[in-house]
């Protein structure tokens, strides 16, 4: 099995790495679990306030910025894994990457449903005509449709059929989405350009460092499939 | 010293009421120098004595107070469309003066109750959209910009009219971020601002203009999108040439001069086919002129509104 993912690649066996740390697993999964809930609550509070009356005069924008907002964040976040683990060395911190991953799916789809449904309502002459002719929507669609295979190909299982090295290859589309990503907000925006420009500090700084890792050529841990 | 916890939720004191404490305080020292200081500070709290007209009123339901006061665009206030409500609560209306200048036989400055005085105020409710695709309806207190102008006596040569918003960083920190060319500058063309429709505003829903609003006197033209509206006025230039506005220095292929509210000219990023009226769930379609062709449409006969964005 190791020839097929590579050097370096070990595959997720969870009942051999349990024998082996039972006590520092434990831990991840406290983690995960904290971070499930905690990338639950900007959902969560969007819904209350949503009840409450309590999203502004134009709930709709609210509800199109805020969702787009946390997909942002946990794209960012999740592009920011590798780097943080390589400068730290908390390799770790590794094996949430792909749950931070996928709740930055989750914020796109929500995203897109408020746009489809809330903004647009199922306008579809409308909704084509947006995405072929307003260069914000074009690249947002773009990264939109970029996370959909990653999101589909994020289990054990699709990682074993794709093996080590087509699964990277297709898992590295996620820097374009990230990168369509920040520019979808930095054209929409009117003129203050605050939010989208520390987007963009986020992005650039976590190529920056890959660039760098790979620069220095060190046998990074980053070869080794994450969980 | 024993603290109270068990205060109720009616206790505290309203937000309007804990805002205006300034005033009441200022009121209640000046009470003693007689009404004629007092009246125009007591003129905040009540009505503005503003008649309805109906000759401008259009049917579509006027927009919640609520939201007209909590969704503003002010960027000298931040821009977030909450900031403009946060920031500017003490913000000084009083005193106040407007200077008009320029192409003008009779030069002269106006104070704030001169221009309450000027001409009787009246009540029009407006149809206000906003070039982001988004609009309201509200019932503006004002009266027409050309009784003011007609007092200064415009010259033959005056083609265009500026309107210049404060410039206060102090009073009005967004003005500290370079976000726009400070202070806000809009114009007009003289017919435009000879209009009838072209309201000199003072008033909202019965009262004084809420400072967000672009207290205490702000100007609304109905048929452009709404950052022609300035806010907060100042002064008034009358010249030869075009104005270069705030928003056509900021963003020249975006923002015209004309900026008049046209389904059929979408800004460059987004379209302006459909709006979002405020607390409606589905859009509705962008009226040309925001509804008002049948009023202004021949100011613009034979030009291309495309290219005069």
């Amino acid at each position: 099995m190791t020839q097929r993912f590579g050097h370096g690649m070990e595959p997720n066996i969870p009942s051999a790495r349990q024998r082996q740390q039972p006590k520092a697993n434990r831990a991840i999964v406290g983690f995960k679990i904290l971070i499930f809930v905690l990338a639950l609550v900007p959902m969560t509070r969007l819904l209350m306030n949503g009840y409450l009356d309590a999203l502004g005069a134009n709930p709709v924008e609210k509800i199109l910025h805020n969702t787009g907002f946390w997909t942002l964040s946990f794209l960012m976040i999740t592009l920011w894994v590798t780097p943080l683990r390589s400068v730290t060395g908390w390799t770790f911190i590794g094996r949430f990457r792909r749950m931070l991953g996928l709740f930055a799916f989750f914020y796109v789809v929500l995203h897109f449903l408020s746009y489809l449904v809330l903004d647009q309502f199922f306008d579809w002459p409308n909704i084509l005509k947006d995405i072929s002719k307003r260069p914000y929507i074009t690249v947002g669609f773009s990264a939109f449709l970029i996370l959909i295979p990653l999101a589909v190909t994020s289990t054990d299982g699709m990682m074993r059929r794709l093996g080590g090295k087509r699964w990277r290859g297709l898992h590295r589309w996620v820097y374009l989405a990230g990168f369509a990503g920040v520019v979808h907000f930095w054209w929409l925006v009117k003129k203050d350009i605050t939010e989208p420009s520390l987007f963009a500090i986020a992005f650039s700084v976590a190529m920056i460092v890959r660039v760098l890792m790979k620069l220095r050529k060190r046998p990074s841990p980053s070869l080794i499939i994450p969980h | 010293m024993r603290f109270n916890l068990n205060l109720k939720e009616c206790e505290v004191t309203s937000r309007a009421l804990w805002a205006s404490r300034r005033d009441f305080l200022r009121q209640t020292m000046t009470a003693g120098l007689g009404g004629w200081i007092a009246a125009p500070l007591a003129a905040k709290a009540g009505s503005l004595g503003a008649k309805p007209n109906p000759a401008f009123r259009v049917s579509d339901p006027t927009t919640p107070l609520e939201k007209v006061t909590t969704y503003n665009n002010f960027y000298e206030f931040g821009t977030s469309k909450e900031d403009p409500a946060q920031q500017a609560t003490d913000f000084k209306v009083r005193p106040w003066k407007v200077v008009v200048e320029g192409e003008v036989n009779k030069p002269q400055t106006f104070d704030l109750d001169d221009i309450l005085k000027l001409a009787p105020l009246e009540e029009r409710i407006y149809r206000l959209r906003c070039v982001e695709a988004w609009s309201m309806v509200i019932p503006w207190i004002g009266f027409p910009l050309k009784e003011l102008l007609n007092r200064v006596d415009p010259r033959g040569n005056a083609k265009f009219v500026e309107l210049i918003s404060l410039m206060d960083p102090d009073q009005m920190p967004g003005q500290k971020n370079a976000v726009l060319d400070w202070p806000y500058r809009e114009g007009l063309r003289l017919d435009e601002a000879m209009h009838p429709l072209t309201l000199l505003t003072v008033g909202l829903y019965g009262d004084v203009l809420p400072n967000q609003n672009g207290a205490p006197v702000r100007i609304v033209i109905p048929w452009k999108y709404g950052f022609k509206s300035v806010k907060s006025i100042v002064r008034i230039r009358l010249t030869e040439t075009m104005p270069v506005t705030s928003w056509m220095k900021a963003g020249p292929s975006e923002y015209g001069f004309y900026a008049n509210v046209n389904p059929a000219v979408d800004h460059p990023r987004w379209s302006q086919a459909k709006e979002r009226r405020i607390g409606d769930f589905l859009k509705r379609p962008t009226l040309p002129f925001n509804g008002y062709a049948d009023q202004v449409a021949s100011l613009y006969s034979g030009m291309d509104l495309t290219k005069n964005f």
